[in-house]
Formats: structure tokens, C-alpha cells, sequence
């Protein structure tokens, strides 16, 4: 599709696409890779240790301590996000911090911040999930799917 | 006066009076910090939104531009300004409360050049005295206009650019006998150069052909050899757009010594400030050109420049709708009187 739209381009600006791609800097995608598995782990490592905190001293099983774990970190994201400090770790772990829980937490969150000067209802309501959003749509969409496909299985193989 | 296809050439001497510089604190930890006239501390500037912020500094700017000539500010005919937000609505609130008769422009980060060689031709023309001639951005109000909210933790490329938070104001004046200050002696008006790039986090790479067209087209059309000029400087190129658009000249005869090939997003952040490729927006040539260059040429290190803001043209709607990125670059030359 990318290739086939590069065709249609006048040669001068192929030509010009080529010589550009020389100079421009790259992504450092395994120095990327590697800093985002780090730091993504570390966050896992944190949120384990924070469920088998919630078992050891409080009432809760492996199923139950997912729900204050997850609230725990959303939390701690958002002092984070708010005191500025969230954006600097993005920028370093990339993925790392974007894949967990606490990535989207930051993108709900920094939308709410950023669009406070427009007024509690059309700033913070209407923009909040502008970037969580998508998130939200197609996770549904997909768990729609997987449990129709799930339901069509077991009753054609189950029976 | 018109020469080739696109140039003018001012023969009035519109000259540049003074100028009002401001810049924000990541701007103050920056290479050229003590050419800023006011630098904030803070990038609210005690407003309840940063574009109210943003509009304050080119209040100031043109404040600080006025004040310095030392000229009543109801001798001022016009306000020729723009900026990068919807609407150019904190240029707007600006030239409400600078309550000069306006012209609100459009050229993304070209803009600067754009009014300054409008106020040159203007005064040229004799349709005005006294011109301000400026723009502003703000580093928060173009991260939410173009790209994430401000604390969004999204990691950016090496490619992209981080748009400076200030404002740069000139006075534009008409040339009367015994007046001092570098002189506009001509511009050339870019087009829109659009070679195809799609990625909005590599905008120096996108805008390089349109500076390098202009430029070429400059020295075609004055008739004059790059050494003519002590320095050509580029608005917003950042470290690969100026090497991609020195190759370019190049490529097409143009031998610049690279020392004399400068460009403001890179001279106005230190090499250890995490701006990625360099700086850019609307005042970042505006600032570093008027704070910077201009100042160097009035203490007499430098005669003669040709400066070139480089502007990309897309809209966060046309770039997700997959519409490749038009560029332009407007280019003005300044020099300093000769002594006879």
C-alpha cells in the first residue's frame, strides 16, 4: 500500500524521499526494545509486589487483589502524570511505560489535565478518553467477538 | 520593486528599529538566554491557559519593540502578526490589547518572514511609518494543537522538534535621515513545496526542499553568490532538515561554507537540552533572527544576512486524513547600512 502510493509520486520527490531517509536519525528500535522490556518489567515487578501485598495483609485472593492492584497503580500514575514526572519516563521506556495499565491511565489522565481550561463538562468530559478511547472501543469489540466465537465453539463441539 | 519572478527589492531602506524578544523558562536554560529581553520563569506567566500565556509574550514583545524605539505607540500604523493555533486567536487577543490596526497572517512557522517582508514592502511603498512586525508560540499550545496533551507520556523520535516557547517583535520603520539599525533590502516570497512526507515528527526533513527552493531562487533572481551573504539562516530546520537542505543546495551548484549555513533551531537550545532534532514554531526564528543575529549585526560582528523561515503547512485533520506535508519558506534579506 506505502509502496504503491510512493509510485504515484512525481520521481523528483522520490528522489528527494531517498536522500532524505540518508540523513534522517533513526529510531533506535532495539535500544528501544530493550529499555521498554526493562522498564515495562519493572512496572509488572511493582504491581506483583504490590497484589502479594494485598493477599499477605489484607483479605484478598489471587483472583480478587487484580482490582486494587490495578486502582494502586492508577493512582500512583496519576501523581505522577500530574507532577510532570510521567511524560520524562515515556520518553525513555517508550512502550515500556505506554503497554501497562499505568500508560493508559496517563492518557486519560493527561487529557483530563490538558483540557481543564476548557470547562469541567466540555473540556474534561468530551476529551478525556480522546486518546483511551480507541482503547476502549476496539477492546470491546474484540472481547465481543472472542465470546461469540467462544459460545459458537463450545456449542458445536461441546454437544 | 519587483525583480525576477518573486522578489522585491526594497530601495526606501525600511529599516528594523528595535526589537522585543521574550522567552520561557526551558528557553532561559538555552544557548542564547541573555538575548531574551524578558524571560518567564514560568510557562503559565500567571494565566489561566497557556494560550493566554502565549498571548501575553507577544504583547510584551511588541511592548518591549515600541518602548525601545522610543516612539509613542499611536504612531504605530499597523500590527502584522500571526501564530500556530486555530484561528490565530492569541495573535488576535494580542493586537486587542497592542490596539494597532492588524493584519493576521498565516504561514505555521514562516510566519515571522512573511510579516516582516509585508511590513518592508508596505513601508517601502510608502504606506506606512512605523510597522510591528512579529510572532509567537508556546510550547504547551502547540503540543495540544498538533500533537498529545502536554503530560502524555508518548515517546517521540529522534526526529522530532520542540517548539519554542517565546515571541519575536520587530519595528519596522520608514528610513528617515541619521536613523540607525539594520536596513530589509529585499525578500523573496516562497511557494509551497510538497515532496510527498507524511511523518508530522519529521518536519525538518518535510520543509528542507522549500528552504532550499527559496534560497535558490533568491540568489538566482538578486543576482547575488551565497558569499554575498555573512550568514543564511534557516527558521526551523533542525539538525536534519539543515544538512538534508545543505545537500540539496548543493546538489543544485549552491556551494555554502557550512559554517555560514545557520539555522535558529539549533542555535537557541544547548546540545544537552532534550529537544531531539532542535527547536522549532513560529518564534523560534523570530526570536533567535531578532534576538540573536540582530543583535550581532548591530554591534558589528555581522553585515549582511539572509533570513529564511521555514514553515509546514499541515493540520492535525490533513494529517490524519493521510495528506502529505506542503511546506514554504520565505526568505529576507537585512544589512547594515554602509558607513557612507
Amino acid at each position: 500500500m506505502a509502496d504503491q502510493k510512493k509510485k504515484q509520486l512525481p520521481p523528483e520527490a522520490q528522489q528527494y524521499q531517498a536522500l532524505q531517509a540518508k540523513r534522517e536519525t533513526k529510531r533506535p528500535v532495539i535500544k528501544n526494545c530493550i529499555k521498554a522490556f526493562l522498564i515495562g518489567g519493572f512496572i509488572c515487578l511493582i504491581g506483583q509486589l504490590i497484589t502479594t501485598f494485598y493477599i499477605y495483609f489484607f483479605n484478598f485472593t489471587e483472583q480478587t487483589a487484580g482490582n486494587p492492584t490495578v486502582a494502586t497503580l492508577i493512582i500512583v500514575t496519576m501523581f505522577l502524570t500530574g507532577f510532570g514526572i510521567y511524560d520524562h519516563l515515556g520518553q525513555f521506556a517508550g512502550a515500556g511505560t505506554a503497554v501497562p495499565v499505568t500508560g493508559f491511565a496517563n492518557a486519560v489522565i493527561s487529557s483530563a489535565i490538558e483540557h481543564r481550561t476548557e470547562g469541567f463538562i466540555l473540556g474534561v468530559g468530551t476529551n478525556m478518553l480522546k486518546l483511551a478511547g480507541p482503547v476502549i472501543v476496539y477492546g470491546v469489540f474484540a472481547s465481543f467477538i472472542i465470546a461469540l466465537l467462544k459460545t459458537l465453539f463450545t456449542k458445536l463441539i461441546g454437544t | 520593486m519587483l525583480i525576477g519572478h518573486s522578489t522585491w527589492i526594497f530601495e526606501n531602506e525600511p529599516t528594523i528599529l528595535s526589537t522585543g524578544v521574550i522567552g520561557g523558562p526551558f528557553e532561559a536554560q538555552g544557548k542564547i538566554a541573555n538575548d531574551f529581553d524578558i524571560l518567564h520563569e514560568d510557562l503559565w506567566m500567571k494565566q489561566k491557559s497557556f494560550e493566554q500565556a502565549q498571548q501575553i509574550m507577544m504583547e510584551e514583545a511588541a511592548q518591549v519593540a515600541v518602548k525601545k524605539a522610543n516612539i509613542q505607540k499611536e504612531k504605530v500604523n499597523f500590527f502584522i502578526s500571526g501564530d500556530l493555533i486555530n484561528q490565530i486567536t492569541p495573535t488576535t487577543f494580542a493586537a486587542k490589547t497592542v490596539d494597532v490596526p492588524y493584519f493576521g497572517i498565516f504561514s505555521a512557522c514562516a510566519t515571522s518572514v512573511e510579516s516582516l517582508a509585508l511590513s518592508a514592502m508596505i513601508i517601502d511603498a510608502g504606506g506606512a511609518n512605523y510597522i510591528l512586525s512579529g510572532t509567537a508560540s508556546h510550547n504547551a499550545t502547540a503540543e495540544r494543537q498538533f500533537r498529545y496533551p502536554t503530560e502524555y507520556g508518548g515517546q517521540k523520535p529522534p526526529t522530532a522538534q520542540w517548539t519554542v516557547t517565546g515571541a519575536g517583535c520587530a519595528l519596522v520603520a520608514k528610513s528617515t535621515k541619521g536613523s540607525k539599525g539594520p536596513v530589509i533590502t529585499s525578500a523573496t516570497i516562497g511557494k509551497v513545496v510538497d515532496m510527498g512526507l507524511t511523518d508530522p515528527f519529521n518536519m525538518g526533513g518535510a520543509m528542507a526542499p522549500a528552504a532550499a527552493e527559496t534560497i535558490i531562487r533568491h540568489l538566482q533572481e538578486r543576482n547575488v553568490e551565497p558569499t554575498y551573504y555573512d550568514l543564511i539562516i534557516t527558521g526551523d530546520l533542525g539538525r536534519i532538515g539543515r544538512e538534508v537542505s545543505y545537500d540539496l543546495l548543493k546538489k543544485y551548484g549552491i556551494d555554502i561554507n557550512a559554517k555560514q549555513y545557520v539555522d535558529c533551531g539549533i542555535t537557541i537550545y544547548k546540545e544537552d537540552q532534550p529537544v531531539q532534532a532542535g527547536g522549532s514554531g513560529s518564534a523560534c526564528s523570530a526570536v533567535v533572527t531578532y534576538g540573536h543575529y540582530v543583535k550581532r549585526m548591530i554591534q558589528g560582528q555581522l553585515n549582511r544576512i539572509l533570513f529564511v523561515a521555514t514553515g509546514s503547512l499541515h493540520s492535525p485533520m490533513s494529517v490524519q486524513q493521510k495528506n502529505s506535508i506542503p511546506c514554504i519558506a520565505h526568505a529576507v534579506s537585512i544589512e547594515m547600512r554602509s558607513e557612507s
